[in-house]
């Protein structure tokens, strides 16, 4: 099982408060659409745990 | 579009639109890009701001405020309620209309202003900052510039990509919800904070009316609060506490970086500014005029090292410089406050409000309330002094 991020297209408010906290710089946002690098990612869970609307979720490779 | 400028500012909010006029009045060739379709849009933002502040940077324009402010009242987790005294007074703007007027001076300056272009990445000349690739309307193209200004907000990245470190500490991060209502029924004049370590720990809550039964009601946490509940969950708890079934007209997520300005906010070819540069005020999370403030530093000193032929590092240092002497001073002593302010327990915090309201009214100040909150600390006590009266 591969742990990833997970970005719930309809609960994210484009807000970038995720962007601000990754350490990586694994977060592309542009005016209503984000992406998340996993070449970056290393799945520290900031971005998850700040996130406002709760729209990014851990989940493994398998259930996506 | 041309393929070169002077300079590029990259973000079309406050601090943009500011240092992009007053860089283009010294006579630099200016382009701002705005991924947004729209200036001003969507508005991620309380729209408080203190008359004083703003006043000393722009002539305020009527359309641009909302709602004047003559009162504030500081709500204890217990409920009971200070009404602070104070002779300040402060507007819920029009932020829409502000931002959108703020990029409009801009251009009236000589900016050339585009929405939906989204920057991507710089281009970069042996190693050094040597301008921006932009996707406008699907068509992607590079544009040098001398200089680059990153006033690209929270979400900032740019100055990533020059290798400065930009991001903001768990901590620092205020993490925050807001809804607009249509059926406020308090008085229009006064704003309202509400403190509870458990509800809204390392922030607040607030109240920010708009005036014709509108009104901004909203929360930040600390970032390294959020996971026992986010921001959205919790605000539906504050709303059921505060309003009777709320009109809902607009929802907002956002957040801003409450933390002390970053270490490096110049290197050859770059300055950051506003929230990327973490110039907001810590203790309340109010950027719109600490922005600005230092949006006019940096396009001052930007036009200035055009015309000199010189944007090196120690050249733009300039704007650091005076930035740091100036507000940037004054940021890290509300930051001191806030470490301290936001590790009271709702013991303390109901304490402190039964005190005050033991004073008489005109002595229910902000100096007087971080006074009594000081008492064994006499070295923020000069802090609170200094920035309170
Ligand atoms: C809920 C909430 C309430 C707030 N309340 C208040 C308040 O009452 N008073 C106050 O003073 N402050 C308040 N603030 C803070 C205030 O909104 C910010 O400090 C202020 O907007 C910062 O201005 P700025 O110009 O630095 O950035 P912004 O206003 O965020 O502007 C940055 C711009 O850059 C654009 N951008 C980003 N990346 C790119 C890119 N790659 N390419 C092109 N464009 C890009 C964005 O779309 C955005 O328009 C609040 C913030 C939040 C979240
Ligand atoms: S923090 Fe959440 S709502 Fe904001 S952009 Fe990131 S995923 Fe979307
Ligand atoms: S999990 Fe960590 S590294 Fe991965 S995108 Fe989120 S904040 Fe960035």
């Amino acid at each position: 099982m591969i742990d990833k991020i997970k970005h719930l297209q309809n609960k994210c408010d484009f807000c970038g408060t995720c962007v601000a906290v990754c350490p990586h710089d694994a977060i592309e946002l542009a005016e209503a659409s984000l992406q998340i690098l996993f070449n970056r990612c290393t799945l520290c869970a900031n971005c998850i745990h700040v996130c406002p609307t709760r729209a990014l979720e851990m989940t493994d490779e398998n259930s996506l | 579009m041309k393929t070169h400028y002077d300079i590029v500012v990259v973000g079309g909010g406050p601090a943009g639109s500011t240092a992009a006029r007053y860089a283009a009045e010294q006579g630099a060739s200016v382009v701002l890009l705005e991924k947004d379709r729209e200036i001003g849009v969507p508005v991620r933002c309380a729209e408080g701001v203190g008359e004083k502040g703003l006043s000393a940077l722009i002539a305020i324009q009527p359309q641009w405020i909302a709602q004047r402010i003559t009162g504030a009242v500081l709500h204890a987790p217990s409920g009971a309620a200070v009404q602070l005294h104070t002779d300040e007074f402060g507007y819920v703007l029009h932020r829409k209309i502000f931002d959108y007027d703020l990029a409009q001076m801009a251009a009236g300056a000589g900016v050339e202003v585009y929405t939906k272009a989204y920057v991507q990445g710089l281009v970069t000349e042996a190693d050094e900052v040597a301008g921006v690739v932009v996707e406008h309307m699907g068509v992607r193209q590079a544009i040098s510039a001398r200089l680059v200004i990153a006033a690209d907000g929270v979400e900032s990245r740019v100055g990533r990509w020059a290798g400065l470190d930009t991001r903001c500490s768990m901590r620092d991060i205020e993490t925050c919800a807001q809804v607009t209502i249509g059926n406020y029924e308090g008085d229009a004049s006064v704003c309202h904070f509400f403190f509870s370590s458990e509800l809204l720990p390392g922030g607040y809550g607030w109240i920010f009316p708009k005036g014709n039964g509108m009104a901004n009601v909203g929360l930040g946490i600390s970032g390294d609060k959020a996971h026992s509940g986010s921001p959205h969950e919790r605000l539906q708890i504050f709303l059921r506490q505060v309003v009777d079934r709320p009109a809902i007209l607009t929802r907002v997520y956002g957040s801003v970086p409450c933390a002390v300005t970053l270490k490096k906010i110049v290197r050859k070819g770059l300055m950051l500014v506003g929230d990327a540069a973490h110039q907001a005020n810590p203790l309340t999370g109010g950027g719109i005029v600490t922005g600005m403030a230092a949006a006019e530093i940096a396009g001052r000193v930007a036009a200035a090292a055009i015309t000199e032929h010189d944007v090196s590092a120690e050249r733009l240092q300039e704007y650091a410089r005076l930035w740091g002497e100036g507000g940037g001073a004054k940021m890290n002593q509300f930051y001191r406050l806030k470490k301290f302010a936001f590790t009271l327990s709702d013991d303390t915090l109901n304490g402190l409000a039964k005190a005050t309201l033991d004073l008489s009214p005109e002595k229910r100040t902000m100096t007087n309330i971080f006074k009594a909150a000081l008492i064994n600390k006499p070295s923020l006590i000069l802090d609170a002094i200094k920035l309170f009266t």
